[in-house]
């Protein structure tokens, strides 16, 4: 995806076990600060239809 | 070529008269010039149309998916990596097939060759690294090395990596860097690779004959296709478009062997190797591995080894 000019802070892995609450927690304040940081994605939107 | 022409047409008789075989897949001359056919004899006096030379692009594992005859077939370098990748993903079975082996220099890129020319390409022959075009009744004469498919540039595997029989000693292998196109575009940001993709795909007019002319794309019915649910709209929409593009090169991701079937497919010559491109170089440099090269070791994608590289899970 990053290939593809996807930016990078916009995509994350995690691996979180169901016990692991403080952690996922933690990863999704992290990705939704990082995500709110890049502001809304403008790619793989569909704008309105073209109409000929 | 014409040693190899007698050398597949002597072998492919012998197969097939002496009932080894059902059927030989091979190339005859197509209707118009560098557009070598697909053909499948099954009469040892019809193994006088096949031919070799440097027109047939396309991968004949192709035509293998599912098939339940015996069948001899004939595979240059991709073409067996491609067989082996078959064998390995069940699509057909090792005894079901004679391999006949064609050490390659590479085939001709018919986009480039095309452009090349103001007026119709009449006919095209070939000397050693020579290539002759006759455009308009005048003949021109190009080094093959100049016109040959950007795949077939690159490529390291010439020589089948598997087979039975062998049409020719084999060629030596080519010591090339291989991507170096995949570098420039990773070297990009990511605004100037969003818009690279977006200018590379903006001819795409959804014909899939890349993900047809693929032997990986054998699914019956294609994620394109399916409507419940619909993965991806069906029109046009560079969102759509891109979405086909680059869940197909997921899809042949640890399988693609780089034979270029897809590019040499398009009809207005957009290079979508690049997507296929970036996986099959992670394949290499995560993984170690090159697909189709042996029937003994399963793909990284269905295997699990603790030493796999996952830098990118937090
Ligand atoms: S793109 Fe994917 S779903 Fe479609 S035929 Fe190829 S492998 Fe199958
Ligand atoms: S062959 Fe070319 S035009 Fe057709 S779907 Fe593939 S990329 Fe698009």
């Amino acid at each position: 995806m990053e290939h593809m000019g996807i930016e990078p802070d916009r995509i994350h892995y995690s691996w979180i076990s169901s016990a692991e609450s403080t952690k996922f927690v933690e990863v999704v304040k992290e990705v939704t600060e990082k995500v709110k940081a890049l502001g809304p994605n403008q790619h793989f939107a569909k704008h309105e239809a073209k109409v000929a | 070529m014409s040693e190899y022409n007698d050398k597949i047409r002597e072998i492919s008789q012998r197969l097939l008269k002496e009932c080894q075989v059902d059927m030989v897949i091979g190339f005859r001359k197509g209707s118009m010039p560098m557009m070598n056919e697909p053909c499948f004899i099954k009469n040892a006096k019809d193994a006088a149309q096949l031919v070799w030379d440097s027109n047939c692009g396309i991968n004949l594992a192709n035509y293998l998916t599912n098939r339940t005859e015996k069948i001899g077939i004939i595979a240059k370098g991709c073409d067996s990596r491609n067989i082996v990748t078959h064998i390995i993903e069940n699509k057909i079975s090792r005894e079901q097939l004679v391999i006949i082996g064609v050490p390659c220099q590479g085939m001709i890129d018919k986009h480039k060759t095309t452009s090349m020319f103001a007026g119709d390409i009449q006919d095209v022959t070939e000397d050693g690294g020579k290539i002759k075009i006759t455009v308009n009744g005048q003949v021109n004469e190009l080094d093959k090395a100049d016109v040959l498919q950007k795949n077939c540039a690159v490529c390291t595997h010439r020589n089948p990596v598997i087979y039975d029989e062998m049409v020719a000693d084999p060629v030596e292998e080519q010591n090339v860097d291989r991507y170096e196109d995949v570098r420039q575009i990773e070297a990009m940001n990511p605004e100037e690779k969003w818009n690279y993709f977006e200018e590379l795909l903006s001819p795409c007019i959804r014909c899939y004959a890349c993900k047809n002319a693929c032997p990986l794309c054998y699914c019956p019915t294609c994620f394109v296709d399916e409507s419940k649910p619909q993965w991806v709209g069906k029109g046009q929409d560079p969102t759509d478009v891109r979405t086909f593009h680059f869940l197909r090169a997921f899809h042949c991701g640890g399988r693609c062997t780089d034979c270029g079937a897809c590019e040499r497919a398009c009809p207005v010559g957009i290079n979508m190797r690049v997507f296929t491109k970036k996986l099959e170089k992670d394949s290499f440099e995560q993984f170690g591995w090159e697909a189709g090269l042996t029937l003994d070791e399963r793909p990284p994608l269905d295997t699990y080894r603790p030493d796999d590289p996952d830098e990118f899970i937090k």
